[in-house]
């Protein structure tokens, strides 16, 4: 081994600073705190959407908004959290903690890594600026189902344009998310040792290649069909509207694994540290990954059961789709067994880690009762459908989000997140979460349709309690920017190993993480 | 080169990427105002377009000199390897879609479309392919198999095997027939190009064939329109290749980007073999 130069030891970097810094890196952090801080700012202005619909939702009647504006609101809510928040977020997660945990110097293609974040921001510009254009953005729903995405005005277009952006700067991502893992892994850091963030990132990046070209296709088809006179989605002309969802969902149903595996892998890395444990069943947890990748490709028609389809179609989709209740409850009783007669305590990262197994085991349970094609037939576009896919994504893939971010802050910035603010933070999503969505079970149930701006006087007292755990969880996630930014600014000095019995690679390098890691490869056991 | 094989390179700060991002902004945005009628968006898409060439000669021309000055080693080599198969594989998937969409419509969109449910709908209507819908403007012949569709295939199976006899002259440290090899590739993609283009034209001539055309037009023409632009995109990749080779890069042992080109070629291959079974044959 080379000596280590003081270059390596402090957060040298060299080239361009200010701003130019951070449009040229090809430093994996730089990349992966631009991600961070990205969708950061996409989830405030997703958040924003989402309380502007529960306003105009906490009384019967219209009071805030027209009917038009609040379609635009559901659907660009929606578009935004997916493509805006939760994955650059996730990528923000893998770019910064891959190379650290496999040991590598940097992600393997370091220029175009930093194409694949510089994409987003014009997507996003696309997407939100379409609100400013004449009719407004996209109200087709975040589905963008034919026919009402072909009918729409030029805001569609661009967020036609902005789906094939981030398609692009995804694919891109994913490539050399899998090459990295792949090729660039420690000298004995086999794949049965990688940490499981990794296992679910190279999994979640597998899944990304191989749909997000096909949501390029159905947004391409919707484009010709737009203008050129395609037509896919018009029975006129011997296509049909059905077959957009189709194509849609055979992206889509992968997709909602794309949001919650790499989630998966950040709680899995979370409860051995607190429970002092090593993971239970790390085997069967990487099966189980897989197992889940491979179903999420014939589940996709559990999504359509109200279009009409064969009995035996709907009775295959059903049954395939319940199936994948095996491998996630694997994971669910490996988790509760990794903290079975451990040393459990329950700073933030944990809380936020096991509030992630409680509430996504409720939304799991929903997903099972909505793949049972006779009561998903009642449901369909209820507010039942609302509250399950909330309770996956909020509650599952936004916990893990905090739980992670607070895990590895302390490695981020060299200083430990105050644990004060951070209980409030969780107890206060956690309560708010639950009011806001736990009512919109009832509601759907009762048969109260999604996507509608107003609404009967039945419903009336479940919205209002829904609205205000709605504002309660948005602010509340004032906090978690209060905790990151102080937690930048200063606090308790942070350890190289930041959280007792923190296991893996990326505590063996101080905190904070130099600018540079890994240049001489680490010898894993 | 001990230093390029210990270290895995990582490239300076790069101006690159945000010049491909304003490229996409503008097409993007200029494709937009484009399609509604809104000026300057066509010149928009022209700047865009430009800037991205722009873009593209400057960083791959950078990644050439890099390989050329012996700045990557094995394993920056097997990380190329296995991200040209990734890419591939998501084009595949992009195929797929459009794929999907024709077997979709042909096994169950049209079937369902001419069904008793329907019949009230659409009295008369015979779901059989070619089909162009129910509402049929004007008649259409649909395309033949066994004329210009089977020369094309063979053309490009040839170029296959021209192809690996110009990788066979790169082995062999025969720079002459690399060469050769690499301008009858080229040439043979070109002129099946050609001959798509001839084929377009008496389809929308002849034929009443277009893009319009019902779900027949749509499906025939994004399928081999998609497949074309990749044949062109195919070829340009070829031509780089072509012009390094009479710059003499590449060795028998380091000569990667002549390997990704040639498995996207085949791949574009591939994919025409199976469009001239499902699209112009069955």
């Amino acid at each position: 081994m080379a000596a280590v130069t003081p270059d390596q030891l402090h957060g040298h970097h060299h080239g361009p600073t200010g701003l130019m810094r951070w449009i040229t890196t090809t430093n994996h952090k730089d990349i992966g705190t631009m991600y961070l801080v990205f969708a950061l700012i996409m989830f405030f202005a997703g958040g924003v959407m989402a309380l502007t619909i529960r306003a105009e939702l906490f009384q019967p009647g219209l009071q805030v908004v027209q009917p038009e504006f609040f379609n635009q609101l559901t659907t660009m809510h929606g578009l935004v959290m997916v493509f805006g928040a939760i994955m650059p977020a996730f990528v923000g997660f893998a770019n910064w903690q891959i190379p650290l945990m496999i040991g590598a110097s940097d992600m393997a293609f370091a220029r175009m890594n930093n194409w694949s974040f510089w994409l987003l921001p014009p997507a996003a510009l696309l997407l939100v600026g379409s609100f400013l254009v004449p009719g407004g953005a996209t109200a087709a729903g975040w589905t963008l189902y034919a026919p009402l995405s072909v009918q729409m005005g030029m805001g569609m277009d661009m967020a036609i344009f902005a789906v094939h952006i981030m398609g692009a700067s995804s694919i891109m991502g994913a490539i050399n998310i899998v090459v990295t893992i792949l090729n660039m892994r420690a000298p004995g850091m086999t794949m049965m040792k990688m940490p499981l963030f990794v296992w679910t990132w190279l999994i979640t990046a597998y899944l990304l290649i191989a749909v997000m070209p096909v949501l390029a296709g159905a947004v391409t088809m919707i484009l010709t069909d737009r203008h050129f006179g395609t037509a896919f989605f018009n029975a006129a002309g011997g296509g049909d509207p059905v077959l957009f969802q189709h194509v849609f969902w055979f992206f889509g149903h992968p997709e909602v694994y794309i949001m919650i595996l790499p989630a998966f892998g950040i709680v899995s890395q979370i409860i051995p540290t607190f429970a002092r444990k090593p993971l239970f069943g790390y085997a069967s947890m990487v099966y189980a990954t897989a197992s889940i990748a491979i179903l999420s490709f014939v589940v996709w028609a559990h999504h359509m059961f109200t279009t009409g389809m064969p009995a035996a179609t709907q009775l295959f989709f059903m049954y395939a789709t319940m199936l994948i209740a095996v491998p996630t409850g694997v994971k669910v009783f490996n988790w509760v067994a990794t903290m079975w007669k451990g040393s459990m305590t329950f700073e933030t990262p944990m809380l936020f880690a096991v509030g992630f197994i409680f509430v996504f085991t409720m939304g799991g349970f929903t997903g099972l009762i909505c793949a049972i094609a006779p009561i998903d037939i009642q449901v369909q576009d209820t507010y039942y459908v609302v509250a399950h896919f909330h309770y996956v994504l909020v509650a599952g893939s936004l916990f893990a989000l905090f739980a992670g971010t607070y895990y590895w802050l302390p490695k981020w910035t060299g200083h430990m997140p105050s644990e004060k603010i951070g209980k409030w933070h969780f107890w206060c999503s956690i309560v708010f979460f639950n009011l806001a969505f736990f009512p919109m079970h009832f509601l759907g149930l009762a048969g109260m349709p999604r996507r509608i701006p107003d609404y009967g006087l039945q419903f009336a007292d479940f919205n209002a309690i829904a609205t205000i755990g709605a504002f309660g969880f948005g602010f509340s996630q004032l906090l978690f920017v209060l905790a990151i930014v102080k937690c930048a600014r200063g606090g308790e000095r942070a350890a190289a190993r930041s959280w007792e019995a923190a296991e893996g690679l990326e505590w063996t390098v101080p905190s904070p993480a130099p600018h540079h890691t890994f240049e001489e490869a680490p010898l894993v056991r | 080169m001990g230093h390029a094989s210990d270290h895995y390179f990582v490239p300076e700060p790069s101006k690159f990427p945000i010049f491909g991002s304003i490229a996409l902004l503008l097409m993007g945005s200029g494709a937009v105002m484009w399609l509604n009628g809104v000026s300057p968006g066509n010149w928009m898409v022209l700047a865009g377009f430009l800037v991205l060439v722009y873009m593209l000669f400057g960083w791959f021309g950078q990644v050439v000199r890099e390989s050329e000055g012996g700045s990557y080693g094995r394993k920056v080599d097997k990380s190329f390897r296995w991200s040209m198969g990734w890419f591939i594989f998501s084009e595949v998937m992009f195929f797929a879609a459009f794929f999907g969409a024709l077997f979709y419509v042909r096994s169950i969109g049209l079937p369902w479309l001419g069904d008793a449910d329907n019949a009230l709908l659409w009295p008369g209507f015979e779901p059989t392919w070619p089909n162009a819908g129910p509402i049929v403007e004007e008649a259409f012949t649909p395309m033949e198999a066994w004329g210009i569709p089977a020369l094309n295939t063979l053309i490009l199976l040839t170029s296959g095997a021209t192809l690996t006899w110009a990788h066979w002259g790169l082995l062999k440290e025969k720079r002459g027939q690399l060469i050769n090899g690499l301008a009858l590739t080229i040439l043979l993609g070109v002129i099946f190009l050609g001959f798509q283009a001839y084929e377009y034209a008496h389809a929308y001539g002849a034929m009443n064939l277009k893009l319009t055309t019902g779900i027949y037009g749509s499906t025939f023409f994004m399928l081999t329109g998609f497949h074309g632009l990749h044949v062109t995109i195919g070829a340009i990749m070829l031509t780089v290749m072509l012009f390094r080779s009479v710059a003499g890069h590449f060795t028998p042992h380091r000569h990667f980007a002549f390997e990704a080109a040639a498995w996207y070629w085949h791949f574009v291959d591939v994919v025409w073999l199976f469009l001239f079974v499902v699209v112009y044959w069955l």
